[in-house]
């Protein structure tokens, strides 16, 4: 298992470098400059003077193996610099947004907590509300609870997310006047009251994204329970006289969890990518809206970066979801 | 065998039919035997013929919907299997009654240790604590013919061959020291060899335990040497039953003697091609008016196309005892 880690992550040199290449000519394709958002009234050589404070001007070539170092090299030495008080890449140029000219992993770090806590619950939530319904679905297949799951995943699949969020947002903060409509990135949570209202203004975009995440999930579960409860060892625990919670909730369970845990591993990345509709819908400041914000500025460092940083994460997550497998079914060796 | 002891196990009447969307299929019309302590009970038929559905029925373990048990009664150890509610049953399966299946390949659970599938029934039917049942897993293995077996219970199942994962069932099923075992085809699955090996450890475990068994197989031969008593099965229902040397060497009813036929002998000189029986089973999609046999039988006369034939004694005892049959036609000077 560690060797085949080993390798796994090897092979991902080769293949995020070429990703990384790929990503970075794509986005330079795209039309627009860096000085779009400057006002008309700035003169001409002013501009060429800005364009080349920031190397804009750079034949692509050179700014991707600029950018190649500086991603990594210079920020992780950064990091490292930052922890320890050392200072090997001191005074070297780190990846700068064009739009607001500081490091892009600095705005990063600041819209990565926001990311994580609303879209990564809301994950969380939807594995959690998912798992009971899909096993107690498939359990009783065809029965009211079954009809009533496939409706969920049914509404959670086909409403999208713009649709859901605003509705929950009519019924919950304007009719009920429940929770906030608006997300409040400035809050900081030091006591209980504070507590409370994170708590409420998370509550209307986990419940949207929510929603989505255990409509898929519920229904991968419930596919792989029916699948497993065919299965002849299912008939051997039930001779054996066990429990039929015994033979569902361990049997069952335990192997029907192999394919869909690794469906969960590999749906990690798109936590990390943020939920561009719904973070704009409810004011959350996380990745999404930062990405969607570069793009509209052209604002090619941010962009290449976010795709790359988010390129890194499928790779890896990948290789994790092999790993759970391995580590998950005894048949499988890696080695 | 004793002739006379109480039956371990007493079935009488069983009907079972499948609700499917194109109808009810009557697998199991009427079936009645019995097992005395330590015996065992050959039963044959051809494919399709219920002996997996009966068996299965016996202990509810068959899923449901599909399958409804509709009558009968299965007495054993003073219970009727039949009355007793599903969690007084999950106590009997597996403690009083122990089963083996066809297919080694697929019984066991591929995600868990062969030691762990062992313990299961014996923490749960025998109460004991994890490191006695380990203990006992281990004597079990070995029991079963499995060498170094206090590590091969650390083992999973797709590091067993399919011979060693059918010892490794009867382990299972021979776990809580059951009256009865119920084996379905164990050794079908099997190459000619291993099935050869698995028959020893049967006939040497039923010596050493004393359960009675009942012995599902296509193979008559195999039947021939070991069981005591043989029941045929045709269309869900019991066509002959009888002790084995009787029932070989005076087969009465037209399947039987068919089945009989179909056995390539070694010794003694060919008599001919090796026979086949003409024509399909039937599939039961009513409860039965007439012989289930008739269409295939070359003895058939008008009584068979009107009326199931019941079972009738050919000798003193009564039916189920000694040797009956279900048939209206009776061989010339018997
Ligand atoms: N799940 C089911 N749904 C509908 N009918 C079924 C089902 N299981 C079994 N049957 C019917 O019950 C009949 C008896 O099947 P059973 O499995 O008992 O045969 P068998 O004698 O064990 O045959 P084999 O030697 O192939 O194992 C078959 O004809 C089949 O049509
Ligand atoms: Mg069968």
């Amino acid at each position: 298992m560690f060797t085949y880690t080993l390798r796994r992550l090897l092979l991902a040199v080769p293949i995020l470098l070429v990703i990384s290449l790929v990503i970075f000519l794509l986005v330079d394709l795209a039309p627009g400059s860096p000085m779009s958002e400057i006002p008309l009234t700035v003169p001409p050589d002013v501009r060429q003077k800005m364009i080349e404070a920031l190397g804009a001007d750079q034949p692509v070539f050179v700014r991707y193996l600029l950018w190649l170092k500086q991603f990594f090299w210079i920020e992780p030495m950064t990091l490292f610099d930052h922890w320890f008080g050392t200072s090997i890449v001191e005074g070297q140029q780190r990846i700068l947004s064009w739009q607001s000219r500081s490091p892009v992993f600095t705005i990063i770090g600041q819209r990565i907590p926001q990311t994580l806590t609303v879209v990564g619950t809301a994950y969380l939530v939807g594995i959690l509300i998912a798992l009971p319904i899909g096993i107690y679905s498939a359990y009783r297949q065809y029965s009211f609870f079954d009809q009533l799951g496939t409706l969920f995943a049914m509404i959670g699949f086909s409403v999208p997310t713009f649709f859901s969020g605003t509705l929950f947002i009519i019924i919950f903060a304007v009719w009920l006047g429940w929770l906030p409509t608006k997300y409040d990135t400035m809050l900081e949570v030091t006591d209980w009251s504070s507590f409370m209202q994170q708590v409420k203004q998370m509550a209307l975009p986990v419940m949207t994204l929510g929603l989505a995440n255990a409509a898929t999930i519920s229904r991968y579960m419930r596919s792989s329970m029916l699948d497993n409860m065919q299965m002849d060892y299912v008939r051997t625990a039930r001779a054996k006289g066990m429990r039929e919670k015994t033979v569902v909730l361990r049997h069952v369970l335990r192997n029907s969890l192999i394919p869909v845990v690794t469906v969960i591993a590999l749906g990690i990345p798109s936590i990390f990518g943020g939920a561009i509709i719904t973070e704009n819908l409810f004011g959350v400041n996380g990745i999404g809206a930062a990405l969607i914000g570069a793009i509209h500025a052209n604002d090619l460092p941010m962009v290449q970066t976010l795709a790359f940083i988010f390129a890194v994460l499928i790779v890896l997550f990948n290789l994790i979801a092999d790993i759970l497998y391995g580590l998950l079914d005894p048949r499988i060796r890696y080695d | 065998m004793p002739d006379g002891a109480l039956p371990v196990l007493d079935v009488r009447g069983l009907k079972t039919v499948f609700r499917t969307r194109s109808g009810e299929i009557h697998a199991v019309n009427s079936v009645s035997f019995m097992l005395r302590p330590g015996e065992l009970l050959g039963v044959v038929g051809e494919s399709g013929s219920g002996k997996s559905v009966t068996m299965m029925s016996l202990i509810g373990l068959l899923p449901s919907p599909p399958a409804e048990v509709r009558a009968g009664q299965v007495m054993l150890g003073g219970q009727d299997l039949l009355r007793i509610s599903p969690r007084e049953l999950q106590d009997v399966r597996g403690a009083k009654v122990g089963f083996v299946f066809q297919d080694p390949m697929t019984s066991l659970n591929p995600v868990f240790t062969v030691g762990s599938q062992i313990m299961e029934p014996l923490i749960r039917h025998m109460g004991l604590t994890k490191a006695q049942a380990r203990d006992r897993a281990a004597e079990l293995l070995a029991l079963v013919g499995i060498p170094d077996a206090k590590a091969r219970l650390k083992a999973y199942p797709h590091q067993f061959s399919g011979g060693m994962r059918q010892r490794v069932m009867i382990a299972i099923a021979l776990a809580c020291d059951p009256d009865v075992l119920i084996a379905d085809e164990p050794t079908t699955a099997l190459d000619v060899t291993i099935q050869a090996q698995i028959l020893e450890l049967v006939k040497d475990l039923r010596q050493k335990l004393g359960m009675a068994i009942i012995w599902i197989t296509h193979d008559l031969g195999v039947i021939a040497g070991i069981a005591d008593r043989v029941m045929v099965m045709y269309g869900g229902q019991v066509v002959e039953q009888g002790p084995v040397a009787q029932l070989f060497s005076d087969p009465r009813h037209p399947y039987t003697r068919a089945l009989l036929k179909t056995i390539p002998s070694l010794t003694g000189e060919r008599s001919g091609r090796l026979q086949v029986i003409e024509g399909q089973p039937p599939i039961m999609t009513a409860a039965p008016t007439a012989c289930p046999f008739r269409a295939r039988c070359a003895h058939a006369f008008d009584l068979c196309h009107v009326e199931n034939p019941a079972r009738r004694p050919l000798d003193a005892r009564p039916v189920g005892e000694g040797h009956d049959v279900a048939c209206h036609w009776s061989p010339e000077g018997a």
